[in-house]
């Protein structure tokens, strides 16, 4: 049973680096949506000022 | 909501694989318990090879039709498929320790996979050299279409060559057929899984290539 060491290894690797990149993802995507809406704010700031 | 659909199936599917893989399916008599990290390791080959496969089709339209969408899938797909093919030599290097004796040996099909693992790599490398964003894309997609010549090598190494691969095991029935439904979810499971990645990671690429745009955009006022 000295190899269920290797089997528990294999598998948190393989699920932390799939859910690892998944929050960095979604991390990601919230940062850009956040950008998004910041800069639509600040081009229709720009055209209302005109 | 495809998304939100997408990421239950997987769930469902994530616990019903693990239930399989540590209760359902025997142990394998030769191995042993370390056999389970198969059910891990052909999951991940197989979507290095589908990721890569998007990537050839992707870069083939992009060349074609100019289309920034088509690059956008192909770029998606390979960093998807690069995280995938690295899982796939790290669970193989811990399977191999065990069953081999060896962390590592140059045996044809794990060779093809690290050189499958280097041209991922020069594909984003290409892209970053490029001083047009353009040009990148071009050289990439040219990367993705010849790379692709690596797939067939990978899956007829161990026809081709003899190597320390157990060859075409799963089609010629060698495998119980409680061993084959399990592997068989566990694939479903990845693919699942890679679909939902692989379109997250499209999203944010459409977000980033926005970003740029409305930068442009407000480039004037400033």
């Amino acid at each position: 049973m000295e190899n269920v060491s290797y089997v528990f290894v294999a598998f948190a690797i393989v699920w932390a680096v799939v859910f690892g990149y998944i929050l960095l993802l979604l991390n990601r995507q919230r940062r850009l949506q956040q950008e998004i809406d910041l800069l639509k704010q600040r081009l229709e700031d720009r055209k209302s000022g005109d | 909501m495809k998304r939100t659909i997408l990421l239950w199936i997987s769930l469902a599917l994530m616990v019903t694989a693990l239930y399989l893989i540590f209760v359902i399916a025997p142990i394998e008599r030769t191995m042993g318990i370390v056999q389970k990290i198969f059910y891990l390791m052909v999951p991940m080959g197989w979507l290095a090879l589908l990721s890569f496969l998007v990537v050839f089709i992707g870069s083939i339209l992009y060349l074609k039709k100019r289309s920034l969408r088509w690059d956008i899938l192909s770029y998606s797909s390979a960093e998807v498929g690069v995280i995938f093919t690295t899982l796939a030599l790290v669970t193989g290097s811990i399977w191999a320790k065990p069953a081999w004796g060896v962390w590592w040996t140059w045996e044809p099909r794990l060779t093809a996979t690290l050189v499958l693992w280097l041209i991922y790599l020069t594909y984003f490398m290409v892209r970053s050299f490029a001083t047009e964003e353009s040009r990148g894309a071009t050289f990439a997609a040219i990367v993705g279409i010849i790379g692709f010549i690596d797939i067939p090598i990978i899956v007829l190494a161990t026809t081709l060559w003899r190597g320390l691969h157990p060859g075409a095991l799963i089609f010629q029935g060698g495998l119980d057929p409680t061993m084959l439904l399990t592997l068989i979810i566990s694939l479903l499971t990845f693919s699942t899984l890679y679909a939902l990645i692989l379109m997250q990671r499209i999203s944010l690429k459409n977000n980033e290539v926005e970003i740029k745009r409305m930068k442009e955009l407000s480039q004037p006022f400033n």
